[in-house]
């Protein structure tokens, strides 16, 4: 089975810790990584971080995390960026934005990180719109081990059990990603999914959350930034050129 | 009758920039099964670290076989250990410890 962590926050301005964190993950048994990344880095800096993921063996995936304040910020950014990375996520800070970004076929991951009940915003018409738009539930597991130092840990807990079981009724994809900005933070992708006992994730959900699920998405993903994609569904096979 | 009690061995692979010893990742694991599933949850799982070599910073966990999820979640949930940042992966699983030991030779 090939792992993947579609959110590792590798600090892009520092090389050296930037490796260790890379070959960390690549020592835990990932095969392709997700780098969130400044729409404004230069190609330079991006291929760096290709490099240096390529020489332990890593995929490397460019993402990009949106925190627009109104559903007309996210439609610019998406305009803007889309065509830039490969993977892009929206952090859903607000309902009008969660609800625009749940019915954009543009948008990959739909994030909530508050731990405040009242600013999570995944309920059934939002995992109505997110299953026709086949845009993902992401689950920060970052968030969810820095929780357990605090109270606010029995909360998201709870909210995350409830909203894991409106994505499964409504067929929302589940990706299952670190988060982490440091090695200590990481863990094992099936030690990931003994974690999600917690809420109530049965294992071959939770192994395909950070298996099948995050690869598929960056599966689409670049083969509608391929020359050969024209549309949903309609590829170019064979040009004149060709033969 | 006697009541054959099914086991499994854990191994474990602590990192830690600090020194550590069997004493204080004991205590870490212990208070994680405490804290995410109280004391029922610890009185059913038969915890006991078999061993931890504090050179490698690798040790051995048994666990009741019916409480390994439980217990694998709350060896993953570890954050701290004493006053330093850690992180505590499983290496392998196994049901004896000469099986555990010819997969990692730990």
């Amino acid at each position: 089975m090939k792992f993947t962590d579609l959110h590792l926050c590798v600090p892009w301005d520092n090389l050296e810790q930037a490796k260790r964190l890379v070959a960390k993950s690549a020592e835990l048994g990932y095969n392709q990584i997700g780098v969130p990344l400044p729409h404004s880095l230069n190609a330079e800096a991006v291929d760096q971080l290709r490099q240096i993921s390529g020489e332990v063996g890593l995929d490397f995936v460019t993402r990009l995390d949106l925190a627009p304040r109104s559903p007309d910020e996210l439609l610019i950014g998406l305009r803007r960026f889309r065509r830039k990375f490969e993977v892009v996520s929206v952090l859903c800070n607000s309902k009008p934005v969660a609800r625009q970004a749940a019915k954009d076929r543009r948008v990959d991951l739909l994030c909530f990180r508050s731990f405040d009940p009242s600013k999570r915003f995944f309920d059934r018409a939002e995992a109505e719109l997110a299953s026709a738009s086949s845009a993902a539930f992401e689950i920060d597991m970052a968030q969810v081990l820095s929780s357990f130092e605090g109270r606010s840990g029995v909360g998201l807990l709870s909210r995350l059990r409830r909203e894991l079981a409106t994505a499964k009724s409504s067929g929302v994809p589940l990706v299952i990603s670190s988060g982490a900005s440091e090695p200590l933070l990481l863990r094992k992708p099936k030690d990931y999914a003994a974690l999600t006992l917690l809420f109530e994730l049965d294992e071959p959900r939770a192994l395909e959350a950070l298996s099948e699920n995050p690869s598929a998405i960056v599966k689409r993903s670049r083969s509608k930034q391929s020359a050969w994609y024209v549309a949903p569904g309609v590829r170019l096979v064979k040009t004149r050129r060709d033969g | 009758m006697t009541r054959i009690v099914r086991r499994r061995y854990l191994a474990l692979k602590v990192d830690c920039e600090e020194p550590l010893d069997s004493r204080v990742v004991s205590e870490a694991v212990w208070n994680a099964v405490l804290r995410l599933f109280g004391e029922v949850g610890a009185s059913q799982a038969g915890l006991y670290l078999v061993k931890f070599d504090e050179k490698t910073h690798i040790g051995v966990l048994r666990c009741s076989h019916k409480t390994l999820p439980m217990v694998r979640a709350s060896v993953a949930s570890i954050t701290r250990i004493g006053n330093a940042k850690a992180a505590v992966h499983v290496l392998r699983v196994a049901g004896t410890l000469k099986a555990l030991s010819r997969k990692v030779g730990a």
